[in-house]
């Protein structure tokens, strides 16, 4: 799709003009191939159901997320707690509803990050030749040797105070998670990018643009970034699952966010020692989990079907 | 062969630089120090304190710091640990053999796993082996590893009862009894590390089967009669490894991570829980180093692959 696309939409009417019979838009076309992918279709449905459950269930499902009964402590599921209670009677929907927010948005934000630095290192290497670009690649190679969760670990462990007394528990925990989540995602960005950029900018669209006397940073803004873009999104999809996955790593670890936030991965911890008793208290969240990242990882892969250049269908 | 694996040896240093630069830089730009607790313990004396920071030199400038660091890291001097009272080298020494069986035992699992998996549904695309295959692959690298691990224990240790869910190190028992009580216990872990890694694997060595196998030269030897069987193994399988080496050097960060969660599940006694146990303790020192034999870990595991890579295809260590 890369290098066949139009540049810009402004010049679709004219090809309509030329008298084609049926214009399809380069998304509409995305959008057919990505249908092709049934499992594809079906995940996002689930996605979106997830997600609809979760920014909405708090407001339907009204049980406090710490209101302690010990009158039904671990019990099982039943109409009264789905899913579900814990070691101390707290509803597990309700935690899961609440801690799944924080799962997903700790998930989008720390992909953000990835890709936001992913594209800056990505083409300020793929502009410039010489020393920049090879020192940028060697930090590229660097980072991506480092073992990410040992790193991760030592820099929670550094950094986690300060921050809570700086900005407040629950939000320092979260920035430091999604920052450092994803500066440690963004070297396949980065890379994807740099190649991309260094075959587009060598196409005659963007020497045609040069030509007329587009600037630098229009030639990038303009032409080359927007067609770079394909591999980017099926690389930010699943950083998506990574970040899901690590997020809950660490909260699993006892690492992560503080026991009142009940992210899937925190409750998956507290429930793990209770496994002989109280199997649902575990297999709820880690159900969950397994299915956010199932699902993102099938879109992904309907996502490259529908944008990946070198996979032409 | 011999002056390819020089010059990867000598790309080495400079990695191993840069990741001692890296480390050291977040413990010099973290606040507070790892003595803070000497400093604000009312006990010790503040002139005692002040002395003991110019004997380990912490008022000097950092990169005076990061030398000294990193001599003592070469003589061996990796530090004390303040929890466990003793030499941080040893404490690692005791505990890596059972990392590395773990994460030894898996690969070679999850290579049994993804080569002929991989290899049968490439030979038959979209066939429907291959669709089952690529669900199941998708459904293993989307299981994350602590609730596999937990999955496990509930299945085989609390309903079956079949298998130990605490990894022991100090099985009372000798001959052949201890390797069989060995086995039972590491089972589960490297079950838990080697699927997850298969099932990733099954797809790089699919796509890459798929690739190699459309190419001229296959078409070649079916021609000359040669049985498909060796077609396979001989000529399409050894090209097709070149980028699953690649992608699997790629993926030997992740499989530590992996490794840390399956010890810290299964109470695996190896460097990965001694890293999240030091976490825990505050015992800076431990953690230093931990993360830095992971990280000289990853690099040994990548220059295995490039060495690889010379064996796979000739031409590159001629180049």
């Amino acid at each position: 799709m890369a290098g066949s696309t139009l540049a810009s939409p402004t010049a679709d009417p004219a090809i309509v003009g030329i008298g084609r019979a049926r214009h399809v838009s380069p998304g509409t076309e995305a959008w057919r191939r990505f249908r092709r992918h049934r499992l594809a279709v079906a995940s996002l449905f689930i996605l979106g159901l997830m997600m609809i459950a979760v920014a909405a269930g708090p407001l339907v499902w009204q049980i406090p997320i710490n209101d302690i009964d010990f009158g039904a402590r671990l019990a099982l599921p039943s109409w009264s707690h789905p899913f579900g209670t814990d070691d101390l009677g707290q509803d597990l929907f309700a935690r899961m509803l609440y801690g799944g927010r924080i799962s997903l948005a700790v998930g989008l934000s720390a992909m953000a990050v990835a890709v936001v630095v992913g594209i800056i290192v990505g083409s300020v290497a793929g502009m410039s030749r010489g020393w920049v670009d090879a020192g940028l690649m060697w930090l590229t190679d660097l980072f991506l040797s480092l073992p990410a969760l040992p790193v991760l670990l030592l820099l929670i462990y550094l950094f986690r105070d300060p921050l809570k007394q700086l900005v407040g528990p629950e939000l320092g925990v979260f920035f430091l998670i999604v920052v450092v989540i994803g500066g440690f995602r963004w070297m396949p960005v980065a890379r994807l990018v740099r190649a991309q950029f260094l075959s587009l900018r060598e196409k005659e669209f963007v020497e045609a643009a040069r030509a007329l006397g587009a600037s630098k940073w229009r030639q990038v803004v303009r032409h080359i970034l927007p067609n770079s873009l394909g591999p980017v999104i099926v690389a930010g999809s699943v950083d998506v699952a990574a970040a899901i996955i690590l997020e809950s790593t660490l909260s699993f670890l006892g690492l992560g966010f503080p026991p009142d936030i009940p992210t899937w991965g925190r409750i998956l911890f507290d429930a793990k020692d209770y496994l002989d008793i109280a199997p649902h208290w575990a297999l709820f969240p880690g159900a969950a989990i397994f299915l956010a990242v199932l699902t993102i990882n099938f879109i992904g892969d309907g996502l490259r079907d529908a944008l990946d250049p070198r996979k032409v269908m | 062969m011999s002056r390819y694996l020089l010059r990867r040896l000598l790309i080495v240093v400079p990695s191993l630089l840069g990741i001692s630069v890296v480390l050291f830089t977040v413990l010099a730009l973290a606040p507070g120090d790892p003595f803070g607790e000497l400093a604000t313990n009312p006990n010790v004396p503040p002139e005692v304190g002040a002395a003991l920071r110019a004997k380990f030199g912490l008022d000097d400038p950092v990169w005076l710091r990061y030398l000294h660091w990193l001599i003592a890291m070469l003589h061996g001097d990796w530090g004390f640990s303040f929890v466990s009272r003793m030499d941080v080298d040893r404490l690692i020494l005791q505990r890596l053999p059972a990392t590395l069986l773990v994460i030894g035992s898996s690969q070679v699992l999850a290579l049994l796993v993804a080569l002929p998996v991989g290899v049968l549904a490439a030979t038959r695309p979209y066939s429907l082996f291959d669709q089952v295959a690529n669900t199941f692959a998708f459904i293993g690298f989307s299981l994350p590893t602590f609730f596999t691990g937990i999955l496990f224990i509930l299945i085989f240790s609390i309903y079956l009862d079949w298998l130990p869910f605490v990894f022991r190190a100090d099985i009372a028992a000798t001959g052949w009894r201890w390797y069989w009580e060995m086995f039972r216990q590491a089972i589960m872990p490297v079950a838990v590390l080697g699927l997850f890694q298969g099932a990733s694997w099954t797809r790089y060595v699919r796509s890459a089967v798929l690739d190699v196998i459309r190419l001229d030269y296959v078409t070649t030897a079916r021609a000359k009669g040669i049985a498909e069987r060796a077609v396979i193994t001989k000529h399409v399988v050894r090209n097709a490894l070149i980028p699953v080496v690649t992608l699997v050097a790629l993926q030997m960060p992740a499989v530590f991570g992996g490794a840390i969660i399956t010890e810290q599940i299964f109470r695996v006694p190896g460097i990965g829980s001694l890293l999240i146990s030091s976490i825990l303790a505050n015992d800076t020192p431990v953690i230093m180093a931990v993360t830095f034999v992971f990280a000289c870990l990853v690099i040994l595991f990548n220059l295995i692959a490039d060495i690889l890579y010379g064996w796979l295809d000739p031409r590159i260590s001629y180049r």
